[in-house]
């Protein structure tokens, strides 16, 4: 036997509530080596996640593996018993999940959760499992090796946590590792870091990698070969260098042309921004936070701190920061959820309340805002339709056809099928439910969009859809948007103005169309995180001179 | 290869895929026709019942089941079957009508408080916790004993002693709703609060509140049975079943079916009035399947 991990025409099948069997994975064949890394990329529903648990002999309740072999160091787990794999599992394969934070239980140690694995195969005593545990918290360049295992699981930021969940994983000393979008919900500035550990300990260990990820660039830094999936078929297979550069199928070209979005068309709008000065929203020393009022009349954790800013009449302002700089706090003021605690706002030449509660449906109306998890802002017990018709109904009083007319005409909008306004939200995929959301807030004919991070839960390809139609809507019906994102190449693509923020405040004020490059340490450190597809970019990439300067 | 084939499966579960495109379940089907039963009973009572309920018929008392007496006799000689006959219309709409009015009231406070917390969650929430912590029979007891027995007493107190339970519950589970983001989008639309509850909230919990309306009515079935088996619930000489039940109490050591009878009737109703709430039909939204 060559290859560590060999699949055979891998088939898996899942099942709809009316008992019909349709595969999703539609074979598979894989080799993967000793100490390699593999990348699986696809965009959303692709089957990518599918097919890396297969490599633990899983498929998710309602699926099964109904065809081909998958051997794992020379056992075929399809045909194991649950027994046998689970002796397996943690040993010869391990999992690191997309979200640690959900996979740690909150009411035990770390340290406690990491040696698990050892305790249930009877790998070792406890007392070397911790010695062990410790040495990969030193691998992983975690902070204090030696006490952090005596935490508990939100007592540690969420990059330290992911990769103590590597840690875990990795305890058992097993041969393959599988990845499932580990860094997806980390910010750049950590992303970076996480990456660096996870290359550094699998590279020593020799381990065999199986990274699932939708993105490129982030691939690009870890992974040997990379295996494009889409629609549980394998599109492309190759290597970092012959996917990067010399890309043969189309959808491979597709996720490649995403990652530079087209900037273009926005030369317009800076003639706009030039010439109009008349600001649609405006906001001076704005400040808001959480927590019971002090004696100074100010609430107990102010997130954000004295903020001004302009929005002109149809352009666009982008607002970037890592997570916790109080970007969406920010949103959140301005929408009137979180009524600021100081300061005042101007939209449309007059004063707007600080609560959502005492202002003018009128008002309400004409600023809107997206949230960031489409998951969540749509009801899920209602149809589309319903859900795009109650603002028409709320704000415009339509009824009946005109309503119907106009929920076809919002569909046509965001360039959805008019036959999905009878679904429900759980039945759409991740970028068409954002178009939905989206399209709801269009019904209300706004003046101004406060889109809150509405890409960043969705794949390179999908995203940038999204931006262009974000455009296409904005010539059409001259709409302002306010764009909050942690995603630089996201908000160059379409905004005229960027404001950085950190901690709270703004800390510079960049014009991407007069190629301004920036200059306060925090932006450079901010912008140079930004992965690039260039795969040598990790590891040459030097931050550590800009953490000084910011710290 | 996973063991099972496509139709073992399909079998296991039982279902039947009916055309409306709903999925309707074996055990859902027999529970409903249970109930159905029950409520037809209920309502054409005074058609269906050979004898009315309070003529003597028998000369023997606690006679076993024979031609003509197909449930036997009571300890009066009267005839079992008609007895029960009438007495589902006490049990099942006294019990049906409480746990309407708890449940409705509990629900509609419960999603209220959810949505406007602040003083409002806390004098309501603090109000019923309060009646929570009188025991139900008691309670019962003392409301009987001070304004006397009626059909609107019963109904009344046993919805009021079942209202807590149900704003508790619904409550807890409109607080996990009403963080979600669409409800604060529906919040910065402007939206009223009957919008939020009856058009956001409600349709999220309604799975859960229809389980807890059969549990409920469960317990009030139970509870009046047990007043009338204390002879505080409905009076001679109509009966519900719990009152049957106690009346017919000396015919344990005869084996009569006067005894027997109303209690298995109590307990088909109960449990399949469970079992059907938790095997209502559910829509196949899988709409290329044959």
């Amino acid at each position: 036997m060559t290859n560590l991990v060999e699949i055979r025409g891998l088939t898996v099948e899942a099942t709809t509530d009316s008992g019909r069997w349709f595969q999703i994975l539609k074979g598979i064949d894989l080799d993967i080596a000793a100490g390699e890394t593999v990348a699986f990329i696809g965009e959303s529903g692709s089957g990518k996640t599918t097919a890396a648990m297969t490599l633990l002999g899983y498929a998710r309740p309602g699926c099964r593996i109904s065809g081909g072999t998958v051997r794992v160091d020379g056992h075929d787990m399809v045909t194991l018993s649950e027994k046998e794999r689970a002796a397996l599992r943690g040993t010869v394969v391990a999992y690191v999940p997309q979200s640690a934070a959900a996979a740690f239980n909150p009411a035990a140690t770390i340290m406690d959760q990491v040696i698990e694995v050892t305790r249930i195969h009877r790998l070792m005593p406890p007392d070397e499992a911790r010695r062990r545990a410790v040495d990969l918290f030193r691998a992983l360049s975690l902070p204090d090796p030696d006490g952090i295992g005596d935490r508990y699981p939100h007592q540690v930021s969420g990059g330290q946590l992911q990769r103590l969940a590597a840690a875990m994983a990795l305890i058992g000393d097993p041969k393959v590792v599988i990845f499932d979008e580990p860094t997806t919900a980390l910010d750049v500035t950590t992303q970076v870091e996480v990456l660096r550990a996870f290359k550094a300990v699998t590279a020593k260990r020799r381990i065999a990698c199986v990274y699932v990820s939708h993105d490129l660039a982030v691939v690009a830094q870890i992974a040997d070969r990379i295996m494009v999936l889409r629609n549980g078929a394998v599109q492309e297979i190759g290597s970092v260098d012959d996917i990067l550069t010399r890309p043969t199928h189309p959808y491979t070209k597709e996720l490649l042309h995403a990652f530079h979005p087209d900037t273009g068309g926005r030369i317009a709008a800076a003639e706009a921004f030039a010439t109009n000065s008349v600001p649609l929203l405006e906001i001076n020393t704005l400040s808001a936070g959480y927590g019971p009022p002090q004696s100074n009349g100010q609430p107990l954790v102010l997130a954000v701190k004295g903020v001004s800013l302009q929005v002109k009449r149809g352009t666009n302002l982008g607002i970037i920061g890592e997570s916790g700089c109080g970007k969406s706090t920010l949103a959140r003021a301005i929408a009137g959820i979180l009524p600021a605690s100081k300061g005042d706002i101007q939209f449309d030449g007059r004063e707007l309340w600080h609560s959502a509660r005492q202002r003018s449906r009128e008002q309400l109306r004409d600023l809107q805002i997206v949230f960031q998890h489409a998951d969540t802002a749509l009801n899920p017990a209602k149809s589309i339709e319903d859900i795009l018709g109650r603002p028409l109904t709320f704000y415009h009083g339509l009824r009946g056809k005109a309503r119907d007319a106009r929920v076809d005409a919002l569909l046509d909008m965001v360039r959805l099928p008019r036959a999905l306004r009878h679904r429900r939200p759980a039945e759409l995929s991740g970028g068409q439910k954002q178009r939905v959301n989206f399209a709801r807030a269009l019904a209300a004919e706004p003046k101004l969009i406060l889109c809150d991070e509405i890409t960043s839960a969705l794949d390179t390809v999908v995203a940038a859809a999204i931006i262009d139609l974000l455009k296409e809507l904005q010539r059409e019906l001259g709409l302002s948007y306010i764009f909050i994102s942690h995603d630089l190449s996201v908000i160059e693509a379409i905004c005229d103005e960027i404001i950085v923020m950190y901690r709270g405040q703004t800390v510079e004020t960049i014009i991407p169309s007069a190629r301004q490059q920036p200059q306060h340490p925090y932006s450079k450190l901010l912008f140079s995180s930004v992965p690039k597809l260039d795969p040598t970019w990790l590891d040459t990439l030097n931050l550590d001179a800009d953490r000084m300067r910011v710290a | 290869m996973k063991t099972h084939s496509s139709t073992g499966s399909r079998a296991s579960t039982g279902f039947i895929a009916a055309r409306s495109g709903y999925r309707v379940n074996t055990v859902g089907l027999v529970s409903a026709s249970v109930v159905i039963f029950w409520a037809l009973v209920a309502l054409f009572a005074p058609y269906i019942a050979p004898h009315s309920a309070g003529e003597m018929i028998d000369l023997d008392y606690f006679g076993p089941m024979r031609p003509g007496l197909w449930l036997g006799s009571d300890y009066l000689g009267r005839d079992m079957l008609s007895r029960l006959i009438f007495g589902a219309r006490y049990t099942v709409g006294i019990s049906l009508a409480a746990v309407t009015i708890a449940c409705f009231t509990g629900v509609v406070l419960g999603m209220t408080s959810a949505v406007l917390r602040g003083p409002v969650d806390m004098v309501v929430s603090r109000l019923l916790d309060a009646l929570n912590s009188i025991p139900s029979k008691l309670f019962g007891l003392m409301v009987v004993a001070a304004v006397g027995s009626s059909i609107p007493v019963l109904i009344l107190t046993l919805s009021v002693i079942y209202i807590p339970g149900a704003y508790r519950f619904s409550r807890a589970l409109a607080v996990n709703i009403d963080t979600m983001d669409f409800i604060m989008v529906a919040r910065i639309r402007g939206e009223k609060l009957p919008y939020l509850i009856w058009s956001e909230i409600l349709p999220n919990i309604i799975g859960p509140v229809l389980a807890d309306l059969g549990l409920r009515f469960v317990f009030i079935v139970l509870l009046l049975s047990g007043l009338s088996f204390l002879g505080l619930g409905v009076q001679p000489p109509f009966a519900d079943w719990g009152a049957l039940v106690r009346e017919n109490i000396g015919g344990l050591p005869f084996a009569a079916p006067a005894v027997i009878v109303p209690s298995l009737a109590i307990a088909t109703l109960t449990i399949s009035v469970n079992l059907l709430i938790d095997n209502l039909p559910q829509k196949i939204r899988d709409r290329s399947a044959s």
